[in-house]
């Protein structure tokens, strides 16, 4: 396909009819998805969408009830300590370990593998050099998490996954921990990630896989998802009888006849819209909401 | 030997080496040793930890002996034979510490380690499983051995208690001490998964472990109970700890004392093996990594 997987010819992850069911509901309903060695994928999805339930049986943690599935070529269902040591986990944000300090935890940590990074320069790497003797219950909900972060890579792992890394992060502090995970990326680490946020997924993926009600719906570049590039743009603007909206494919032609029409000045409040992944997103969770929702039989 | 590289901008320097010939993963005894220095660690920073499980027995031991000994040299009466107040608590608050430091306390912690995320974060690294236990079994031994040795210090060094000298004694108190720990560690192993919550752990471990205390005759003379509180406590491993701990430390006149006459050693070594049995029976049948709600 891409030139990236002829190249290197290796999936990291490979998900074929993948299925969890809990009772008569199937959490995960049959996904089937590559992640390519060297890549960021995120599976963006609203919560309770079978997100973590996918990752934890990627990550070993959960048997899964159906497909095949093969992570770094083993099977994850029966995880072994080689394969452990290859990977790298972040689960959604915990407050255990809380009386032993940042530097005493990464350090243990690095114990547990076979060739691990080098715990102090991980935690400076993290941005937790001043925190190095301050319990971990006394960290901050973000240094929590870059720690969480250091934890995940000090075993030097090919794969890392990320359960919603940044979820509760102002603004700041979601820039900040993006910066480490571009690093990773840079070095070689595939990484697998979950998140809510559009943002998140749009920054640092290079893929985004669409989840919905336990399926994929979508697996795109985050600039092509749902056909975004080639979707008709919108052109706005503001005169005297109100406001305007033109939908077209051709936007440039509209607005140089609105150029014309009111040169020499401005043309009042223009704007030329494309749809949002915010708004590609929404429309492919309702799209997937609503047939699920007729399938149930739900009254209307 | 492998060589850091140092070819990364911005990523902490990887130790280099070819997927093939990557280093074993290291030693599964050298990780408990990591784990058991971890757990002592962490017991030790946690207030509540020290006070309600390793300082318990020694402030029970010091009420009990200054509120019923006095200096006027006060004395337990049993069948003509008097015994200080301190001697006779000492036995009954020995079998406690070592019910607290194993039950108790893996009970609570491992219950809020299962609820706060540690066991499944220790899940999914290479750490083998055995080295979590084996880091449990070398907290219970570190607390519990300082617990015993402050006990039996402040008992002889305060309140004058004489120790035993005879080596058989102290071989009664060693497989005492082994089968009573090792029960009690298996056992708390197993009850952590019966709270439903970490928060709710201390409150549904520290009941039992109270009433556990108040019918094996360990803050009352056992032979003072109504007959079917016995009979219940005789089900317990900690009544039977108890009477091991008072054949070490109390006269042999008081055999005759005890509700069936006598110290009941074989008993006493068929009871707590039994709970030893059916603790790893339940361990391996029951422990789970995760919280009940993970699927």
């Amino acid at each position: 396909m891409t030139t990236t997987t002829a190249v290197r010819g290796e999936v990291a992850v490979r998900m074929r009819g993948l299925t969890k069911r809990y009772g008569d509901k199937a959490a995960v309903d049959g996904i089937d998805l590559d992640v390519r060695r060297g890549e960021v994928l995120a599976l963006l999805g609203p919560n309770g969408a079978g997100k973590t339930t996918t990752v934890e049986m990627l990550e070993g943690y959960r048997r899964r009830d159906g497909g095949e599935v093969s992570v770094l070529g083993q099977d994850p269902g029966c995880p072994d300590r080689g394969w452990r040591s290859r990977i790298g986990i972040v689960l959604q944000s915990n407050a255990d370990n809380a009386e032993l300090t940042v530097s005493e935890l990464v350090r243990h940590f690095a114990g547990f593998y076979p060739a691990p990074r080098d715990p102090d320069e991980v935690i400076s790497w993290v941005g937790l050099e001043a925190q190095r003797r301050t319990r971990t219950r006394a960290l901050s909900g973000g240094q929590r998490r870059r720690l969480d972060v250091a934890l995940g890579v000090i075993g030097d792992p090919e794969l890392l996954f990320l359960d919603e890394p940044t979820t509760g992060f102002d603004p700041e502090a979601r820039r900040q921990f993006w910066d480490l995970i571009t690093a990773l990326r840079a070095d070689g680490t595939t990484i697998l990630l979950t998140t809510h946020y559009l943002e998140e997924a749009e920054q640092l993926a290079d893929r985004v896989g669409v989840i919905s009600a336990g399926r994929l719906v979508a697996v795109e570049a985050p600039a092509a998802l749902g056909g975004r590039a080639d979707r008709a743009a919108t052109v706005v603007w503001t005169d005297s009888d109100g406001r305007h909206e033109v939908v077209t494919a051709m936007p440039t032609g509209v607005v140089t006849e609105l150029a014309a029409r009111f040169a020499p000045g401005e043309v009042p409040g223009l704007q030329v819209l494309r749809p949002t992944l915010e708004d590609v997103y929404l429309s492919l969770i309702n799209r997937t909401a609503s047939t699920t929702q007729t399938d149930d039989g739900d009254p209307r | 030997m492998t060589t850091p590289t140092t070819t990364e901008i911005s990523v902490p320097a990887r130790t280099d080496h070819p997927a093939t010939d990557r280093p074993a993963t290291p030693g599964a005894l050298r990780m408990s040793a990591a784990r058991t220095g971890i757990e002592v660690k962490t017991f030790f920073r946690e207030k509540d930890a020290v006070v309600f499980v390793f300082a318990f027995p020694v402030i029970m031991l010091a009420i009990f002996a200054t509120v019923f000994g006095g200096d006027d040299g006060e004395a337990f009466q049993v069948g003509g034979v008097s015994v200080p107040f301190p001697q006779y608590f000492l036995p009954g608050m020995l079998a406690a510490g070592i019910m607290l430091s194993s039950f108790q306390s893996l009970a609570i912690s491992i219950s809020i380690e299962r609820d706060d995320g540690t066991l499944k974060r220790l899940r999914g690294t290479p750490m083998p499983p055995i080295s979590y236990f084996l880091g449990k079994i070398g907290l219970v031994l570190a607390t519990s051995l300082a617990q015993i040795a402050l006990l039996l210090a402040v008992a002889a060094l305060a309140f004058d208690v004489d120790l035993p000298s005879e080596p058989s004694r102290w071989v009664t108190f060693g497989w005492i001490f082994a089968l009573g720990t090792a029960a009690g560690t298996v056992l708390g192993i197993a009850f952590s998964s019966v709270p439903r919550s970490g928060r709710s752990a201390p409150a549904v471990v520290t009941p039992v472990v109270l009433v556990l205390q108040f019918i094996s005759g360990v803050f009352f003379a056992f032979n003072d109970l109504p007959t079917w509180m016995q009979r219940v406590a005789e089900i317990f491993p900690l009544k039977w700890m108890a009477q091991g701990m008072r054949s070490v430390f109390l006269p042999p006149e008081l055999e005759a004392g005890e509700v069936s006459g006598s110290w009941q050693h074989g008993a006493t070594v068929l009871v707590l093996t039994a709970w030893l049995l059916v603790g790893l029976v339940l361990c391996l049948r029951t422990f789970r990594w995760s919280r009940r709600d993970a699927g």
